[in-house]
C-alpha cells in the first residue's frame, strides 16, 4: 500500500517538473551561415516607391496562391500563408503497397507554408528610393501519423525564382546584396 | 499504520492534483521569478527616439535569426514572430518611448509549451539587436 502511495507521489512530482534542459538554448544566437542566408533572402531595389514595391509583392504572393494574413504598411510588412497537399499520388500508392506487406511508413498529409516579406529603406542610401526586400519561407508538414515537422525553407532556387518574379512585377532588376 | 486502499487512493490523487499549478497561476505565469526579474533580462534601453527605425531594425534582427514575422503594429509598437527549427519558438518584441530621448525594447519568448525564462537567449537577442542598431543596449535602471 505504501508503495502505491509513494508511486502516486512520484508521478505527481514528475507531472509538474519545471526545469528541463532547454533544447533551443542557442535559438537566438546568430548562425554561422547567417550572412549567406541574408544574401539569399534579400534583394535591393532602386528607383521605386516603397508603396509600389509592397503592392507588387502582395500581388505576387496572391499569384502564388498565398492568402494574405497580416500587413503593416508603415513597417513594410506582409505575412501570408497557404495549405497544400503533402505527398504525391505515386508516393501514397507506393507506401500503401509497403503497408499491405506490413511495413507502415507514414506519408505527408498536408503542409502549411508561411511567408513574411519585409521592405526596409536602405539606411546607407543617399536618396530615399532604395529598398531591401527580404523574404523568408517556412513550413509545417503533417504526416499520416499526425506528426508535424517544422522547418525554415532554405532552398536557394526557391528564393531565386521568387525574386525573378518580383523583379518582373516591378519592372526593375533586383540586385543581390 | 494500516492504510486502507480505498482511502489511500483518493489521498494520493489529491496530492497529485495539489502538486500542479492552479489555473490562475498558469494563465498569469506565476513562476519562481518576480515580474521585476523578468523585466530586467527581457528589456534594454537604446539612445534613440526613432520608434519606426527601431521597429524596422527589430524586424530585420528577427529575420536574421530565421523568424517569419507574424504581425507588427507601429502604433502599438509590437512585433510578433515565429521560428521553426524542429521546435516552435514564438517571440513578441515591444518598442516604447522611455522618457523623451530613449526607447525601451522588451522581448518575451515561448518555446513549444513553456516560457523562455533563461536570461541567456535574451542576451543573445539583444547582442544581435545592438549590432544592427549601431547603438549600445543599456540595462533598464
Amino acid at each position: 500500500m505504501k508503495k502505491l502511495v509513494a508511486a502516486f507521489v512520484v508521478i505527481s512530482l514528475l507531472g509538474c517538473a519545471t526545469s528541463r534542459p532547454d533544447p533551443a538554448a542557442d535559438a537566438l544566437v546568430v548562425s554561422p551561415d547567417q550572412l549567406q542566408r541574408r544574401q539569399l533572402e534579400t534583394r535591393k531595389y532602386t528607383g521605386v516607391k516603397e508603396a509600389d514595391l509592397l503592392a507588387a509583392s502582395a500581388n505576387l504572393l496572391q499569384d502564388m496562391g498565398f492568402n494574405l494574413e497580416e500587413s503593416e504598411t508603415n513597417l513594410g510588412l506582409i505575412t501570408a500563408g497557404k495549405t497544400r497537399g503533402g505527398a504525391g499520388m505515386g508516393e501514397i500508392i507506393g507506401k500503401a503497397i509497403l503497408w499491405s506487406f506490413g511495413i507502415p511508413i507514414p506519408f505527408d498529409v498536408d503542409q502549411k507554408i508561411r511567408v513574411s516579406l519585409v521592405i526596409r529603406p536602405n539606411p546607407q542610401a543617399k536618396a530615399a528610393d532604395e529598398f531591401f526586400v527580404r523574404v523568408t519561407f517556412q513550413r509545417a508538414v503533417r504526416n499520416s501519423f499526425e506528426h508535424v515537422s517544422r522547418e525554415t525553407l532554405k532552398e536557394p532556387e526557391l528564393y531565386q525564382k521568387f525574386f525573378e518574379r518580383l523583379s518582373k512585377a516591378v519592372f526593375i532588376e533586383g540586385q543581390t546584396i | 499504520m494500516k492504510v486502507h486502499a480505498l482511502t489511500a487512493i483518493p489521498i494520493a490523487m489529491i496530492i497529485a492534483l495539489a502538486g500542479c499549478e492552479s489555473i490562475p497561476a498558469r494563465v498569469l505565469d506565476e513562476g519562481d521569478q518576480t515580474q521585476l526579474q523578468k523585466r530586467s533580462y527581457q528589456s534594454r534601453v537604446f539612445d534613440t527616439a526613432d520608434k519606426q527605425m527601431t521597429m524596422r531594425t527589430v524586424i530585420a534582427t528577427l529575420q536574421d535569426l530565421d523568424f517569419v514575422i507574424d504581425k507588427a503594429d507601429l502604433t502599438l509598437g509590437t512585433v510578433s514572430a515565429t521560428k521553426f527549427n524542429g521546435y516552435v519558438l514564438k517571440m513578441t518584441v515591444s518598442v516604447m518611448p522611455h522618457g523623451t530621448k530613449q526607447i525601451l525594447v522588451r522581448a518575451n519568448a515561448e518555446l513549444g509549451i513553456r516560457p523562455v525564462e533563461d536570461p541567456k537567449p535574451y542576451q543573445d537577442f539583444f547582442a544581435s539587436l545592438e549590432k544592427a542598431m549601431f547603438l549600445t543596449a543599456q540595462a533598464v535602471e
